[in-house]
């Protein structure tokens, strides 16, 4: 007769969801506007609440025109934001001026909100060198097109920043589908390694393109990887600005104070297409979530949360949407101003000192241009 | 005056760029304590503290990010790519990234960055240690690739380097390392990028060459002149950009050419030699330029590395070719 098998002294499962209860989602405003956690509440004046609302609202509009301005030709490669408002801008209100913000190709509002004029991120758009020229002081990279890489350069941003002696922090974004790159470990492994100040936001959209979340990885958060790297990992309700600023500001404070760096992944839900080149999201989305996830609006909470105050009324949104109209009308114009790129301007930005070959690619272009 | 191998002359040029200026940073897998794996970097954490010399984890995509980061904040990155092989895992941040960095910011950032890596075969090594990958880097625009072949050069090279603002891969091959001893100034000195040197000169034939190949080169055109023939002997030093004018005016002076690479004739930069050399001068030739390297087959097992490498009999049979044309 076979002997009876031992009992497992280890067990694994139970391991894990020891691990994973500690990724529970947080939330400070519900649906309905509600302050549904004051432990965690942030200490934000009734000015600045005011001003996180007017971001919100703007970048819905900036969101709304660019979409349109895309579809008459008059912008190039766009990728839509609406819905993300308080996972990008609350974030990045937790920032400050001295922060570095490496972007990716979503997040061109962060960067906008950290001083990139709205003409020159058209401009990115497009596709015009001048766009990505940073005007100086101001501490943000082009938004990066390899996802992953912003993470292990947001690494040796932060260790640049730590060694310097800088109270700043390097904060970086991702997305879902992104927290699937080697250059995502990579670069929380060697933040943490170097206990370097360093925000990754994940954002997570809940799709990668068409692929849904649940085909990135087994892992029931994302956040959770952050054990990998021996740091502090959070989930937030990624429409609710008031957590998604809580959390930021938290990780933000801990880093500046030598606390090393943090993992944020913020539930959120992007309600256009993943880009407007062709992208149809009714391939791989039904109606029902876009209904369930539009009752989640970050706007729409917020906005309730400073009604409730006696912070916010539809005239002050008006006059933000109007404000919003006429600065995007004006850098669009500034965008159609900026003179055409010539070839000898893309080889004079190639090296502080040309090489031969492009000495003589810039004598052959220069006689071209001048004809 | 020292004498001094190859890796003495970068260890020599690593410190006197970290005294120079304190924005260098030395940093790789184990160059800090253990002074690296060739001992390239070795004294240089005791000497500069682990601030400036320092140990990483084991991830090269994960380096490179690191010295594009670090540059943002005004640092000189110097980081090492262990064996020049693993580049695979770093080529994003090197050609996808470091070298695009001026570019696609307008100039509002630069990435003066060198990243220093071993090479190169005739040790045995295993797996992925050896290949010739320099032909991968030449072709990304926004990189200067330097190959020195002597202590001397390689200290003066690597200053040049690490003083450039603008992104350096420079390779330094493995059998040069502590083949031979040359004198070598103590005290600083620049060798500029982008210029070769004749190393030996010669009225009958122009042999093109770099890295290791210099030396096997070198050798057959002393064999060749004591069948009367007069070899000059080019080693680029720099393979991209390309000295055109030194290389040029060799061809102009002796009507014939080979170049002479280590790595396989698909790869390197033997065919962009060439071809520049039939743009430029195909009126003086008498004879086609042609070509040493190793067969197009993946880097030998290291056993059969004496049959595959090319050597000074290859130069010679070839250089015979178009001599004889």
């Amino acid at each position: 007769m076979a002997s009876k098998a031992k009992a497992a002294k280890f067990d694994a499962i139970k391991a894990l969801e020891s691990i994973e209860k500690k990724f529970e989602m947080v939330q400070v405003l519900n649906e309905k506007g509600e302050v549904v956690n004051d432990e965690m509440m942030p200490d934000l004046s009734d000015e600045r609440l005011v001003e996180l609302m007017s971001r919100m609202v703007y970048t819905r509009i900036l969101d709304q025109r660019s979409i349109s301005l895309n579809r008459q030709g008059r912008l190039g490669f766009y990728a839509p934001t609406a819905g993300q408002e308080a996972s990008a801008i609350a974030s990045h209100f937790a920032f400050e001026k001295e922060d570095f913000i490496l972007p990716g190709y979503r997040d061109v509002p962060q960067i906008f909100w950290h001083g990139l004029p709205l003409h020159k991120a058209f401009l990115f758009s497009r596709g015009h060198f001048v766009g990505n020229q940073i005007p100086e002081g101001v501490n943000v990279l082009p938004p990066q097109i390899i996802i992953g890489a912003q993470y292990v350069q947001a690494a040796g941003v932060a260790l640049g920043l730590k060694k310097r002696g800088e109270k700043a922090v390097a904060a970086t974004y991702t997305g879902d589908g992104g927290s699937s790159q080697g250059d995502f470990y990579e670069g929380i492994n060697f933040a943490g390694a170097f206990g370097a100040p360093a925000v990754f936001i994940v954002q997570n959209n809940q799709f990668a393109i068409s692929t849904p979340r649940e085909k990135q990885t087994a892992a029931t958060t994302i956040a959770q990887k952050a054990v990998a790297a021996g740091i502090p990992g959070i989930v937030v309700d990624g429409m609710d600005p008031l957590a998604v600023y809580a959390a930021v500001r938290e990780a933000r404070e801990r880093a500046i104070n030598g606390g090393g760096p943090s993992l944020i992944e913020t539930i959120c839900y992007r309600y256009g297409p993943h880009t407007m080149a062709g992208d149809d999201p009714t391939r791989y989305r039904t109606s029902d979530t876009d209904n369930e996830w539009e009752k989640k609006d970050p706007i729409v909470r917020f906005r309730k949360y400073l009604e409730g105050k006696g912070l916010w009324n539809e005239e002050k949104e008006n006059e933000i949407i109007e404000k919003a109209k006429e600065e995007i009308k004006q850098a669009i114009k500034q965008a159609d101003d900026t003179p055409k790129q010539k070839v000898t301007d893309l080889i004079s930005n190639m090296f502080e000192e040309l090489p031969y070959n492009l000495q003589e690619q810039y004598e052959i272009y220069k006689e071209k241009e001048s004809k | 005056m020292a004498q001094m191998t190859m890796i003495q002359a970068i260890t020599d040029a690593l410190r006197t760029e970290l005294r120079n200026d304190e924005n260098v940073l030395v940093f790789g897998e184990d160059v800090g304590v253990n002074g690296g794996v060739f001992r390239a970097t070795e004294g240089l954490q005791k000497e500069f503290g682990e601030e400036r010399v320092f140990d990483t984890p084991l991830a090269e995509s994960g380096i490179g990010g690191l010295a594009i980061g670090l540059s943002t904040q005004g640092y000189r990155p110097v980081p090492e790519i262990q064996f020049f092989g693993f580049v695979y895992e770093v080529m994003d941040s090197i050609s996808g990234q470091i070298a695009r960095l001026r570019y696609r910011t307008g100039g509002s950032y630069h990435a003066p960055i060198t990243i220093r890596s071993p090479f190169g075969g005739g040790v045995h090594t295993p797996e992925l240690h050896a290949d010739s990958l320099e032909g991968l880097m030449a072709q990304q625009p926004g990189l200067k690739v330097v190959i020195p072949s002597s202590p001397y050069d390689a200290k003066g090279l690597l200053i040049s380097a690490i003083r450039d603002n603008d992104p350096v891969i420079f390779l330094e091959h493995m059998k040069l390392y502590r083949s031979f001893r040359q004198e070598v100034p103590e005290e600083e000195y620049t060798i500029p990028l982008g210029k070769a040197e004749v190393k030996r000169e010669g009225k009958d034939l122009s042999i093109i060459t770099y890295g290791a190949m210099v030396h096997d080169s070198i050798k057959a055109a002393e064999a060749l002149e004591k069948e009367g023939h007069s070899v000059e002997v080019i080693d680029l030093r720099t393979i991209s950009p390309l000295d055109i004018e030194t290389i040029v005016q060799s061809v102009e002076k002796t009507n014939r050419a080979i170049v002479v690479q280590e790595a396989q004739k698909q790869a390197g930069i033997a065919a962009n030699v060439v071809a520049e050399i039939n743009d430029r001068a195909i009126l003086s030739l008498e004879a086609p330029v042609l070509r040493v390297t190793a067969p197009d087959t993946v880097y030998p097992f290291s056993q059969a590395e004496p049959v595959w490498l090319p050597s000074h009999k290859d130069i010679i049979e070839t250089a015979k070719k178009v001599l004889e044309f």
